[in-house]
């Protein structure tokens, strides 16, 4: 009866093993988890990301766990040390600035947790990085603008900067990226360079103010498509729109971007696009995952490159579709 | 009623007493002029209709939380309920659903929040200000959970007379101007001459004799709070069309006490039964003037607010040496 029993169960015990393994080919990431810890979920950065890597890698049975701190470094910090305790296959982070989580990445590394962070450098190097930089960003605005408004443009020079929270750390490194390409230029004047604080009505106010300052204005650089759609209100209520370029960037979802650039809102659109980098991340987790890549090791780097778009090379596809993730 | 003539008040002092209210309209006089003479462009008709477009939605919110404050209360979910309310509206018009169908369900949430504010602070007798701080993070938690998709909502293509609100004029004057001066008129006649005014003074001055002497305090509570979450939706409103859409991350942002600063400046003090709308406009008008002004100088954001903090921090200084707080004067409660 005793050696029936035990038959039995090691037959099971067999015939679990096998299908796991069959399971396994088919999911080669399966029993591994994935944990991502963002700014803020909820808006299409993030929301992109996140739904592109589900819809991609749990099919092949990896399990995303998300943390999301909504805008607190603090929230995003202690959820971060919590991750570390629970020890997931790999960490996906989007820092909020180079510092706040630098000492927690280095923890998680030193205990074995690969990290991949995206579109923010942490000032410690870790497994992998995906993502554009924001003084790229930065200077590609900058340099639209010169060729709008510098020498030889017919343009005035004149431009105005409507920057993010002076603590948000993309804010910061926009600028840095614009400062780099005007240093030492004559012929492009910033008449103004304020903070809205990621808020459209701000934008608008500070806009409207500037513009009827300098009737010659000839172009806006707006941190943040979300908060540039205040700076085109108070454009188009003053200039019908014309005459003043507007400059912004964002993460290309169809309603914050293609559909602004469409109907004339924004002129120039710098962007990176998520579908390529929730491609690259994919890609680089199912490499750390199956290929056992340890921290300290290997290191993966996948920059985004910085397009820029205009109404004269929209396409159907220019922008990405929330809808179609969600 | 005899000694009331100008002679013997102006021998009491009185005319010439300085109430906060009148420090903080005599500083935003002040700044006007230096401005006026110091910067080229600021005196312009066309710069000063956009300092008071730029001030307005934060005036009408302003004249929302003043109703509150001085029945004794506050609402700290105010901004909440506006984003979220108006962003479900923008959401809905989105979704195909018609402007004015989609406007009075935003406009039904945010009432329903407004009234359960006010039943839960009247009738479990929660105190407002840690109703409406939870009732706040709890509206917007369930309206990005529930209702919308992004934190940014965008205007529809063609939002028709919505937009006007927005983008519109009428002699040269901009819609949101227009919208905070109606409804400033309307605050003032319902405060001085209605019944509901009246009550809500005797409330925020003393709530038990309130009640004993048959105010129903309770069911005041709850239209108050109802009533604030409206002016607080119409304010959405104008922001939305101001800026063709609505940004939900303001919930986050120091925007509440932007608000509370314009009410407590103007002099609506927080413990009630004081002040009315002339506070209100006095406290948003030296906001204006400053923002405006600071932003023509171009001066950076960091020393704007130290600028800013400076000059309330003096107002409320100088009006503390001239108007001491005593036995008298303090209520319990004074915050």
């Amino acid at each position: 009866m005793k050696n029936k029993a035990r038959t039995l169960i090691a037959s099971a015990v067999a015939v679990a093993c096998l299908s796991g393994n069959a399971l396994a080919d088919d999911k080669p990431l399966a029993g591994k988890t994935l944990a991502f810890v963002p700014t803020s979920l909820g808006y299409d950065l993030t929301d992109g990301w996140y739904n592109m890597l589900k819809k991609e890698l749990e099919p092949e049975g990896l399990e995303i766990i998300v943390r999301d701190p909504n805008w607190s470094t603090a929230t995003g910090a202690q959820a971060l040390v919590s991750l570390i305790s629970q020890k997931p296959d790999i960490l996906m982070v989007q820092n909020p600035d180079v510092q706040s989580y630098a000492r927690l990445l280095r923890r998680a590394e030193n205990e074995g947790i690969p990290v991949l962070q995206i579109n923010m450098r942490s000032s410690v190097e870790t497994t992998a990085f995906v993502g554009a930089d924001w003084v790229g960003i930065g200077k590609a605005m900058a340099e639209s603008a010169v060729a709008s408004c510098g020498d030889g443009s017919g343009g005035s020079g004149k431009i105005s900067l409507v920057q993010g929270p002076l603590t948000s750390a993309s804010s910061v490194y926009q600028m840095q990226g614009i400062n780099e390409v005007l240093e030492g230029r004559d012929d492009i004047r910033v008449v103004s360079s304020q903070a809205a604080n990621w808020d459209p009505s701000q934008a608008r106010a500070i806009t409207d103010t500037v513009l009827k300052q300098h009737a010659d204005l000839c172009a806006v650089i707006d941190f943040w498509d979300g908060q540039a759609v205040g700076s085109a209100a108070a454009i188009r209520r003053q200039r019908g729109g014309e005459d003043v370029l507007l400059i912004t960037n964002g993460g290309t979802e169809q309603t914050a971007a293609c559909d602004n650039i469409a109907n004339g809102t924004f002129d120039k659109y710098m962007t990176y696009n998520v579908r390529e980098q929730s491609t690259d991340i994919a890609e680089l987790v199912r490499k750390i995952l199956t290929e056992d890549i340890r921290p300290g090791g290997e290191r993966l780097d996948r920059t985004t490159a910085v397009r820029v778009i205009d109404a004269d090379n929209l396409r159907d596809d220019s922008c990405w579709k929330l809808s179609d993730y969600k | 009623m005899r000694n009331n003539n100008v002679f013997s008040r102006l021998a009491r002092g009185q005319l010439l007493s300085l109430t906060q209210e009148k420090i903080v309209f005599l500083l935003a006089v002040l700044l006007f002029a230096v401005f006026s003479f110091s910067l080229t462009g600021f005196a312009s008709v066309d710069n000063l209709l956009g300092l008071l477009y730029n001030v307005s939605v934060l005036g009408v919110l302003g004249l929302a939380m003043a109703l509150v404050v001085i029945g004794r209360g506050i609402d700290l979910s105010l901004i909440a309920t506006m984003a979220i309310s108006v962003a479900w509206s923008l959401t809905l018009i989105r979704d195909g659903v018609s402007i004015e169908a989609a406007l009075l369900y935003g406009m039904l949430m945010a009432l329903g929040i407004g009234i359960i504010n006010g039943w839960l602070i009247a009738y479990a007798e929660i105190p407002a200000l840690f109703c409406t701080l939870a009732m706040g993070t709890l509206v917007y938690g369930f309206g990005r959970i529930a209702l919308i998709p992004v934190d940014v909502v965008y205007m529809p293509a063609d939002p028709g007379w919505f937009g006007a609100l927005g983008q519109g004029e009428l002699f040269g004057i901009p819609a949101p101007v227009i919208v905070f001066v109606l409804l400033s008129v309307v605050a003032t006649l319902v405060l001085r001459y209605t019944r509901f005014g009246r009550y809500t003074y005797y409330m925020g001055d003393n709530y038990q004799a309130a009640r004993i002497t048959g105010v129903p305090t309770r069911p005041m509570l709850v239209m108050q709070y109802g009533v604030t979450a409206l002016i607080g939706f119409a304010a959405g409103l104008v922001t939305a069309a101001s800026v063709d859409s609505m940004n939900t991350r303001i919930v986050n942002s120091t925007m509440i006490y932007d608000v509370i600063l314009v009410v407590v400046l103007g002099g609506i003090g927080l413990s009630g039964g004081k002040g009315g709308v002339r506070n209100v406009i006095v406290g948003t008008l030296l906001i204006g003037i400053l923002l405006n002004g600071m932003t023509i100088m171009n001066i950076e954001y960091t020393v704007q607010n130290f600028i800013k903090g400076a000059i309330l921090l003096a107002a409320l200084i100088f009006d503390s040496l001239i108007n001491p707080r005593d036995e008298q004067t303090a209520q319990q409660g004074d915050i």
